[in-house]
């Protein structure tokens, strides 16, 4: 199997996919904001159809606006462009905790059916095969954020039928079991691949495809996933990106890769 | 009551074979100075107390320096994973390393309490999450008025924290502008502190009247390195050397060229070697 799950057109599968999830975010989102595909689906939506969307990174800056991707969640760009940055626990108490954050995006190492997240270990915590950063935020941006979107390249490696650790508890082993667990947010609802764009199914927790992207198939997407996976009644094929919404994303890019001094 | 210092002395006079330290700092201001310093002293058997371990902590590590660690996430940022860590964790290279693992909100609510002068932090977290089964630190109280079960770590108390700022005033004032972090906190939490700071002014006349984090009685020991964050960065004096994290990466990925770096870089190396790191990076005079 290939890095990339290709999808042939103009466009990359990678670019789909950050472009997919930048749609799913709106005007009036705070949106808590992890390194990687979710900045740069964040930032697209704020540089197209969500001009006014808050977002927040960790590190403590809040309303953030970088011209560039950040490297890292404590980038110098997002507190000089943030409205206003807060010390590391007043971010975690009063404004996740205090359930001011509207989505919360996450990445995932490995990832199952119900939106549980492992991002700790691969193999056994206490005698790990490989040992992974760690939860950082996660673990209560899952549980105190108004939902979660969750992004990750398709892979029978990261989506599994069942994770080595429970990083982040989304949907645990289905239906009711957040609500037993006291949680009143709701967890992951969207899961955006490099293939296709999975919705949560409300009464079984488990992530069901919505819609395909341009060129992808029902067989790619079973073939690099782990799980056997459900298909909604009527699947939809994703809109193929706009001309405004691929050229923000590799204008983007291209300011990144300059401003961090590689191409 | 903040003594200026050499960073040889600050560092050997406060921090001990077996304690515990917070370096702090988040992305920002990261005190890799005062770590190599520490790493040049040899002082040993330490347990490294930090939300989000780094370069400085995957060295101390890798130099054998350290019995146990305390953090919340372990990763080179925005690179990708601590090489001599893993060793550690995953091969007892050098020696075995003992971990405490918990997450942000966990470390930085018993820092916090720390500060408070509490024995514990309570907060409304780790719900279904792994973590809580693996690490016995973690517990769970019940709230006396809604009955509601919240989660329960204890509070950081380090012997040390260290922390590099952007300015000192000469009474030992201490200014912090940027992400934040954690450091107050970490700095309030432990015994004693050592700062390490871009520069030494007379006074913040003329500064924002917030910015001034830590006053001077705060505060143990603070020793002027300029330059002293490399390759983090210091907001308003010199960008993030992405570079070198990149570097790092490959350095940390075989025993034999870390150690190779590290008597290069480290141990061969002093405090005023700081200041020429960072003069490709700067953005202030």
């Amino acid at each position: 199997m290939t890095e990339q799950n290709f999808i042939p057109q103009d466009f990359t599968a990678d670019e789909m996919m950050t472009i997919a999830a930048a749609r799913a975010l709106g005007n009036d989102d705070v949106c808590f904001v992890g390194i990687g595909a979710p900045s740069a689906a964040c930032n697209v939506a704020r540089l197209t159809h969500a001009p006014d969307i808050t977002l927040i990174y960790e590190s403590g800056t809040i309303g953030t606006a970088p011209d560039v991707l950040p490297l890292s969640i404590g980038d110098g760009i997002l507190c000089e462009t943030a409205v206003t940055t807060v010390s590391v626990p007043e971010m975690f108490r009063y404004w996740l905790q205090g359930g001011r954050i509207t989505i919360g995006f996450l990445g995932a190492a490995q990832l199952d059916r119900f939106g549980n997240i492992n991002t700790t270990v691969i193999g056994d915590y206490a005698k790990p095969k490989t040992r992974l950063p760690g939860g950082g935020g996660a673990p209560e941006i899952a549980s105190s954020c108004g939902q979660i979107f969750i992004t990750m390249k398709q892979s029978k490696r990261g989506m599994v039928e069942k994770i080595d650790f429970v990083t982040s508890f989304g949907h645990g082993e289905g239906g009711k079991a957040r609500e037993k667990l006291g949680l009143a947010t709701k967890g992951p609802t969207l899961l955006i691949t490099d293939l296709a764009v999975w919705k949560t199914a409300p009464e079984s927790g488990e992530f069901v495809v919505a819609s395909l992207h341009p060129g992808a198939t029902r067989e790619q997407v079973t073939e690099t996933c782990g799980w056997t996976p459900r298909f909604a009644e009527t699947v939809e094929e994703t809109p193929p990106p706009s001309e405004l919404e691929l050229k923000t994303l590799r204008d983007l890019k291209a300011r990144t890769a300059a401003a961090h001094g590689k191409a | 009551m903040a003594v200026f210092q050499s960073l040889s002395q600050a560092i050997s006079e406060n921090l001990h074979t077996g304690d515990s330290v917070a370096f702090e700092g988040f992305t920002h201001l990261i005190p890799h100075a005062a770590a190599h310093e520490v790493i040049r002293q040899g002082i040993g058997e330490l347990t490294l107390i930090r939300m989000t371990p780094d370069v400085i902590y995957d060295q101390l590590i890798g130099m054998g320096l350290v019995k146990k660690l305390i953090f919340s996430y372990a990763g080179n940022p925005g690179v990708g994973l601590l090489r001599r860590l893993r060793d550690a964790v995953e091969n007892g290279w050098p020696q075995p390393l003992e971990i405490e693992e918990h997450s942000h909100a966990a470390m930085a609510n018993a820092y916090e309490a720390g500060a408070a002068g509490l024995p514990l932090a309570v907060f409304r977290g780790y719900k279904g999450a792994g973590l809580a089964k693996v690490n016995p630190r973690i517990k769970s109280v019940t709230c006396p008025f809604s009955g509601e079960v919240l989660a329960a770590v204890p509070s950081l108390r380090p012997d040390v924290a260290v922390i590099h700022a952007q300015k000192a005033s000469k009474k030992g004032d201490v200014l912090i502008e940027g992400i934040v972090g954690v450091q107050k906190e970490a700095v309030l939490a432990a015994k004693r502190a050592v700062v390490t700071v871009e520069e030494v002014v007379d006074d913040f006349a003329g500064v924002h009247p917030n910015s001034c984090v830590l006053p001077h009685w705060t505060v143990t020991a603070i020793a002027q390195v300029p330059g002293g964050a490399h390759p983090s960065y210091a907001h308003g004096y010199y960008e993030r050397d992405n570079q070198s994290y990149l570097a790092w990466d490959e350095v940390a990925a075989d025993r034999e060229r870390f150690q190779a770096w590290m008597q290069e870089n480290v141990i061969a190396a002093t405090p005023e070697d700081f200041t020429a790191r960072v003069a490709k990076v700067r953005t202030a005079k």
